[in-house]
């Protein structure tokens, strides 16, 4: 059984469609990929599955839980921690108390400054989030993600803002997670060398409906994936 | 973080060393100077309670003199023999009226909290005329319900009006004090208490929620704070703080009636927060001596003949205290954005980045 699964889960917004009776599943240990072109419910589907959103039809259930029976503050305590495309920190904070309110909602959450140091943050512990650079924040919100000791995983775009070499060094991080925690990653993002490089499957989205599931090398030769990408370029 | 707390134990000691002084070295302290700096405590305990009600948790409040008219209402009816029949009595002869202070805490918290709930449907510039709404309106509800608030009239708290004011003595602790000078050492122990209290609260999980919530409310929520329980819990907490200062406002003026706790009292609470810094503690203090000297600008400097004779008459003219207080505002606005306290939070910044630094 899927440690996470959505079920023909539709969401709209006025007259958008956003999400549009989609399905997908995660398995336990798994690192899937969730893509697709701006705009095709991705980040919907984050905050469905964390509560911010409520569907206006279908099952979301997390490790056999009804999760849309649960609210949004308690979605951590079941252990899907996320972070935010556009980040979303605690902006009058120092970068030590952003992972602290990370560890708010667990007992036995990992140390706050072993996560700062796990994840290569503890030079800027003391530091006010709002001084960092853009790239520095995505990764203090994995580490605020991480403090909670979560389960599951939901990481929105987190190569946003980083060069290059901190996109391949990601790459290594975020299996990393996996081989020493044993955390189940959802991954979204744009950059398709990161996230075919690291998802064992990828769930492909489209104007809010779901196109095509699968290995990544399959996925990519998928002509409804192509053609989605070619419409975005066009 | 590492400095914060001897920067705040050196500003407390300098504080209560100047306190200590004040009444040795100032002529003619009773009379002149101790009623008045019980006023400043009484404020500065009421910012506190602002301060984290909007500094921490991002809520605004324009209504707080109505936390205060509770507080003080609450201390009245308990005190005076309108509310519970006691015999007339000269304060603190026993302790008993000292009880009254937290009571008046909690009944004000407590309408804090029930006026936190409906207010979780309400953000921004509608929670702010939602509280303003309530500061307008309470000074009616108290005349209408005369019974226990004594309408208009209101309420002595002394029984005998003569007993309050100068020359009456009070005894506690086996030493006997003028009134004013008691009223001076009560509100500013408990003001400081409250400092030290709102430090110890607000220091470790509760304060950074209360800022996860005032930063980013998606985030505090996927976090695991709950957005409903701690934006209640800190208009409970802030009402409490109001409602002790208003407990104390009732006993310094030794009466209450609805005029005593009016909207422009609620507005100069706000305006004191931000001269001291929402989310600043101790640099409050800035704001509450704004509040007691310049609300009360003209009256008695002008009195006093402290002040140049143009000066003081453009003061006594209809809307000039109003004029200058505005004008004051602003500027102090334009230089201090963040208040006395985001001030000398720059001012520290070298010296605490250097440390950090350091340390790691
Ligand atoms: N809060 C919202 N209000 C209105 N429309 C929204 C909201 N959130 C998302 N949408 C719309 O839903 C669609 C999907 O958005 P999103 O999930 O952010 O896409 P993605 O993350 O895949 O780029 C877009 O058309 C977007 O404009
Ligand atoms: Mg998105």
């Amino acid at each position: 059984m899927a440690l996470l699964e959505l079920e023909n889960v539709t969401r709209r917004f006025g007259g958008i469609v956003a999400l549009d009776g989609v399905s997908l599943d995660v398995g336990e240990g798994e690192i899937v990929g969730l893509i697709g072109p701006n705009g095709a419910g991705k980040t919907t589907a984050f905050n469905v599955i964390t509560r911010l959103y409520a569907p206006d039809a279908g099952r979301v259930a997390f490790d056999g839980a009804d999760l849309l029976r649960i609210r949004a503050h308690r979605i951590i305590r079941h252990g899907i921690a996320r972070t935010f495309q556009n980040v979303a920190l605690f902006r009058g904070m120092t970068v030590l108390e952003n992972v602290l309110v990370g560890a708010h909602a667990r007992r036995g959450a990992r140390d706050a400054l072993e996560t700062l140091e796990y994840c290569g943050l503890r030079d800027v512990a003391h530091t006010p989030v709002s001084r960092l650079p853009f790239g520095t924040q995505k990764q203090v919100e994995t580490a605020r993600a991480l403090a909670s000791g979560p389960r599951l995983v939901l990481l929105d775009e987190p190569a946003g803002g980083l060069v290059h070499e901190e996109v391949d060094a990601l790459a290594g991080f975020i299996r990393r997670l996996r081989l020493d925690f044993g955390v189940t990653i959802l991954l979204v993002e744009h950059h398709m060398n990161l996230v075919m490089g690291v998802s064992d499957r990828v769930h492909v989205l489209s104007f809010g409906r779901r196109i095509a599931s699968g290995a990544p090398a399959d996925v990519q030769q998928d002509p409804a994936v192509v053609e989605a990408y070619l419409g975005e370029a066009a | 973080m590492a400095l914060v707390w001897p920067a705040r134990l050196l500003g407390l000691g300098a504080v209560v060393a100047v306190l200590a002084l004040l009444p040795r070295t100032l002529e003619d302290f009773t009379n002149a100077y101790a009623s008045d700096l019980a006023f400043v405590a009484i404020y500065f305990t009421a910012l506190l309670g602002l301060s984290i009600l909007t500094g921490y948790s991002g809520q605004i409040s324009l209504g707080h003199g109505a936390f205060m008219a509770i507080g003080g209402y609450t201390t009245a009816i308990l005190m005076s023999e309108q509310g519970l029949r006691l015999a007339g009595h000269t304060f603190s002869s026993d302790l008993r009226d000292v009880y009254t202070i937290p009571i008046a805490g909690v009944v004000a918290g407590l309408a804090g909290l029930l006026f936190g709930l409906p207010a979780l449907r309400l953000t921004g510039l509608y929670l702010a005329l939602a509280t303003f709404a309530v500061a307008v309106a309470l000074p009616q509800v108290l005349r209408r319900f005369e019974t226990l608030t004594g309408g208009g009239t209101g309420i002595q708290l002394f029984g005998l009006p003569q007993l309050s004011g100068l020359g009456v003595e009070v005894n506690v602790f086996g030493r006997t004090l003028p009134f004013n000078d008691w009223l001076y050492y009560l509100c500013w122990s408990i003001a400081l208490a409250l400092l030290v209290a709102a430090w110890l609260l607000l220091r470790g999980r509760l304060g950074r929620a209360l800022r996860a919530v005032r930063d980013s409310e998606v985030a505090a929520a996927s976090s695991g704070v709950s957005l409903a329980r701690y934006k209640t819990l800190a208009f409970a907490i802030s009402a409490f703080y109001a409602g002790v200062a208003g407990s104390l406002f009732a006993i310094a003026t030794t009466f209450v009636n609805p005029d005593v706790f009016p909207i422009t009292l609620s507005i100069f609470l706000v305006i004191g927060a931000a001269i001291g810094g929402y989310g600043s503690l101790l640099p409050l203090l800035a704001g509450a001596l704004f509040v007691q000297y310049v609300r009360n600008l003209g009256d008695d400097a002008a009195d006093a003949g402290r002040l140049p004779g143009p000066v003081a008459e453009f003061l006594a003219r209809p809307g000039g205290r109003d004029l200058v207080f505005g004008a004051t505002l602003i500027v102090a606005m334009f230089l201090l954005p963040n208040g006395i306290g985001g001030l000398l939070r720059r001012a520290a910044e070298p010296l605490t980045s250097r440390l950090y630094t350091r340390a790691s």
